[in-house]
C-alpha cells in the first residue's frame, strides 16, 4: 500500500506543498483574486502583475490540502511570463496534466481550485479594460 | 439486569459489506444495513409491493400492515405515548424543516428568540435562519467550553429572556459531546420555550425515551441506524401536531377534498402527503427490530469500549490533535487533526488501505469556525465496529505522517 500512496502524493507534489513556489503577496497587483472551497476549507489567492498583457510577476497564498496548495504552487510556474491572453487558454486538462497523477471525483475540486482563480482574475481584469 | 456485550463476530456477518474488507469508519455519516433490513425490503418488493391505504386487493393490504407496523415500533422504541405522534418524513432534515415551516410560521413573530447552539448541525441551523429571516426572529447560539460541552451557564442566561424556541442536538455530530439533554429541556420548558431535539445522532446509539426527556420535538434518520436512506421520524407531543398545519398538501393527507375547502386527515398522516417511502419504511422498521434484538444499552457499551479503545490509541500520536470531550462524555465519534496534513489527504491516503474516514466541516460550519478550524478528520463508530478497524486507522494515519515528513 506505501508504494500506492507514494506514488498518488509523488515527490514534487509533495515539495510544492511543502515548499511552495511563487508564495506571498505582491504589493499593488494588476490583479488580485481569491477563491475557496467551502467543503473542505481549502484557500487560494493569486495576486499578478501584468505588464504589456503578459503576467510580469505573480504570488499565490492559501491553505488547504496538498492537492490544492500543489496545484496553485505548480500553477503558478506556468505563469510567471506567460501572456495573459495564453494564460486564458489553460484547461482543467493541463492543470490535471501537471498534477500527473489520477484525481478522483472527490478530489477534483482542490486539483482545480486554482485554475478557478486564474480564470476568474483574469476575466475580471478584461472587463475592467472594457470599461 | 447485567448489559449484554455484543457479539461483535456475529453481527458483521450479517452485514454483507465487511467481506469486501474495508474498515468502516463512518457510521456517524450513514451507516452500514444488515441483510435482515435489506431483506424486508427486497420481500416487499419481490412479494407485495403495491401502494399503500389505498387498494382493496390483498398485497396491497400487506403492504399497507407492514408500513404501518414501523410505527409501533418506533413508538416503542423511544417510548412515545402514541403511534399518533409518530411522523414519517424523509429524514432528521425533513423533520426539522416540518417543524419550522408547520409549528414556527404559526408561532414565532417579530422580536421573538431562537436558542440554537454551536454544536448544531446545518439541518437545525439553516431552517431556523430562514424562518427567522421571514419573521424577523432573532437567533442566539449557545457556545461551548474548552472541553467542547455546552456552556450551561450561557444557555440559563438566554433562557432568562424567555426564548420561544429551544433546539438542540443531544449529541454532535462533527465532536460526539453528549449533551446533558434532559436537563436542558427541563430548564428549556421551564423557562416557557417549546424544545426541538435534534436526535441523528442519538437514537441509533444509545437508549431514547422521548417521555422521559420531556422535549415537544424530536427528529431522526433511519439511514444512522442500520435502516437505508429516505426514511426518517419526526416525533412530535400530539397536542402540538394537532394544532399544526400540513407541511406537505397533496394526496392522502386529506379527508375530504370539496371545491370549498379541504379536510385534513387525522395525525399522523396529516404529515404526509404523496406516495411514501414505503420499502424504506419497512426497512426503517427491521432496523429498529434488529437494534432492539441487540439492546440499546449494550450498543452504548460496546461504543463506550471501541470509543476508549480509539480515544487511547489515538492520543498516543505525536502531531495528533483530538477535538472534544473524553469517552465517557462522548458518543462513538472522534474529531482529529493532524499537525502539517490535511484532513482530505489523510482520508485519501487512508482510502488507499480501505479505510473509509470521513474529512471536512461535517456540516457543522459555526462549529469549525469556533474551533479556528476548516475541517477536522472523523472516525465514527458502530455495533459492527471492532478494534482492528482502528488498528488500521492507527496504521494509515502514521502512514499518512511517513509521507508528509
Amino acid at each position: 500500500m506505501a508504494t500506492a500512496d507514494d506514488q498518488f502524493y509523488r515527490e514534487y507534489i509533495l515539495d510544492h506543498y511543502k515548499n511552495p513556489r511563487n508564495y506571498g503577496r505582491l504589493e499593488h497587483p494588476d490583479i488580485s483574486h481569491e477563491e475557496d472551497n467551502p467543503l473542505c476549507g481549502d484557500v487560494v489567492g493569486m495576486d499578478f502583475r501584468v505588464s504589456d498583457g503578459v503576467i510580469e510577476d505573480i504570488r499565490f497564498h492559501g491553505r488547504g490540502c496538498a492537492i490544492s496548495q500543489a496545484s496553485a504552487s505548480l500553477l503558478t510556474e506556468r505563469l510567471k511570463g506567460l501572456p495573459l491572453e495564453e494564460a486564458k487558454k489553460i484547461n482543467k486538462d493541463d492543470v490535471l496534466g501537471e498534477l500527473g497523477i489520477e484525481i478522483s471525483p472527490a478530489r477534483i475540486k482542490c486539483a482545480l481550485l486554482s485554475l478557478k482563480v486564474l480564470k476568474v482574475g483574469a476575466y475580471g481584469l478584461a472587463d475592467e479594460d472594457e470599461e | 439486569m447485567a448489559i449484554q456485550t455484543l457479539d461483535v463476530a456475529t453481527i458483521r456477518k450479517d452485514f454483507p459489506i465487511f467481506e469486501t474488507g474495508i474498515a468502516y469508519l463512518d457510521s456517524a455519516n450513514t451507516s452500514q444495513r444488515p441483510r435482515q433490513v435489506t431483506g424486508a425490503m427486497l420481500e416487499y418488493f419481490e412479494k407485495f409491493n403495491s401502494n399503500i391505504h389505498r387498494a382493496a386487493y390483498r398485497i396491497a393490504e400487506e403492504a399497507t400492515v407492514r408500513y404501518e407496523a414501523t410505527r409501533e415500533k418506533v413508538r416503542a422504541f423511544i417510548n412515545a405515548a402514541s403511534t399518533k405522534e409518530i411522523v414519517y418524513v424523509r429524514g432528521t432534515t425533513e423533520a426539522i424543516n416540518l417543524v419550522a415551516y408547520s409549528w414556527g410560521r404559526k408561532n414565532i413573530k417579530q422580536g421573538d428568540l431562537i436558542v440554537l447552539t454551536i454544536l448544531d448541525h446545518h439541518s437545525n441551523i439553516v431552517p431556523w435562519q430562514i424562518l427567522a429571516a421571514e419573521k424577523g426572529a432573532q437567533i442566539e447560539y449557545v457556545d461551548i467550553d474548552e472541553k467542547g460541552e455546552l456552556r450551561q451557564d450561557q444557555l440559563a442566561d438566554l433562557l432568562k429572556r424567555g426564548p420561544k424556541l429551544v433546539a438542540f442536538n443531544l449529541v454532535s455530530n462533527a465532536m460526539g459531546t453528549i449533551n446533558p439533554a434532559r436537563e436542558m429541556v427541563a430548564a428549556a420548558k421551564k423557562a416557557g420555550a417549546t424544545v426541538l431535539v435534534d436526535g441523528a445522532q442519538s437514537t441509533p446509539h444509545q437508549p431514547v425515551d422521548v417521555r422521559a426527556l420531556g422535549c415537544d420535538f424530536y427528529a431522526f434518520s433511519g439511514h444512522k441506524m442500520l435502516g437505508p436512506t429516505g426514511a426518517g421520524i419526526l416525533y412530535g407531543r400530539r397536542e402540538l401536531l394537532e394544532a399544526m398545519d400540513p407541511f406537505m398538501a397533496g394526496g392522502d393527507m386529506i379527508k375530504t377534498v370539496r371545491i370549498e375547502g379541504t379536510t385534513y386527515h387525522d395525525l399522523p398522516w396529516k404529515f404526509e402527503a404523496g406516495t411514501q417511502a414505503i420499502a424504506e419504511v419497512i426497512g426503517l422498521g427491521a432496523a429498529v427490530d434488529y437494534l432492539s434484538g441487540l439492546g440499546m444499552d449494550a450498543v452504548r457499551a460496546h461504543e463506550l469500549e471501541i470509543t476508549e479503545y480509539a480515544y487511547e490509541s489515538l492520543s498516543d500520536i505525536d502531531g495528533l490533535t483530538l477535538y472534544g470531550p473524553p469517552p465517557s462524555r462522548r458518543a462513538g465519534v472522534i474529531s482529529f487533526a493532524l499537525e502539517g496534513i490535511h484532513p482530505h489527504d489523510l482520508a485519501t491516503i487512508a482510502d488507499r488501505d480501505q479505510v473509509c474516514l470521513r474529512a471536512g466541516h461535517h456540516c457543522a460550519m459555526p462549529l469549525m469556525t469556533r474551533l479556528g478550524i476548516p475541517a477536522t478528520a472523523r472516525a465514527s463508530f458502530y455495533v459492527y465496529t471492532q478494534k482492528d478497524e482502528i488498528d488500521r486507522l492507527v496504521t494509515s494515519i502514521k502512514e499518512a505522517q511517513r509521507i508528509f515528513a
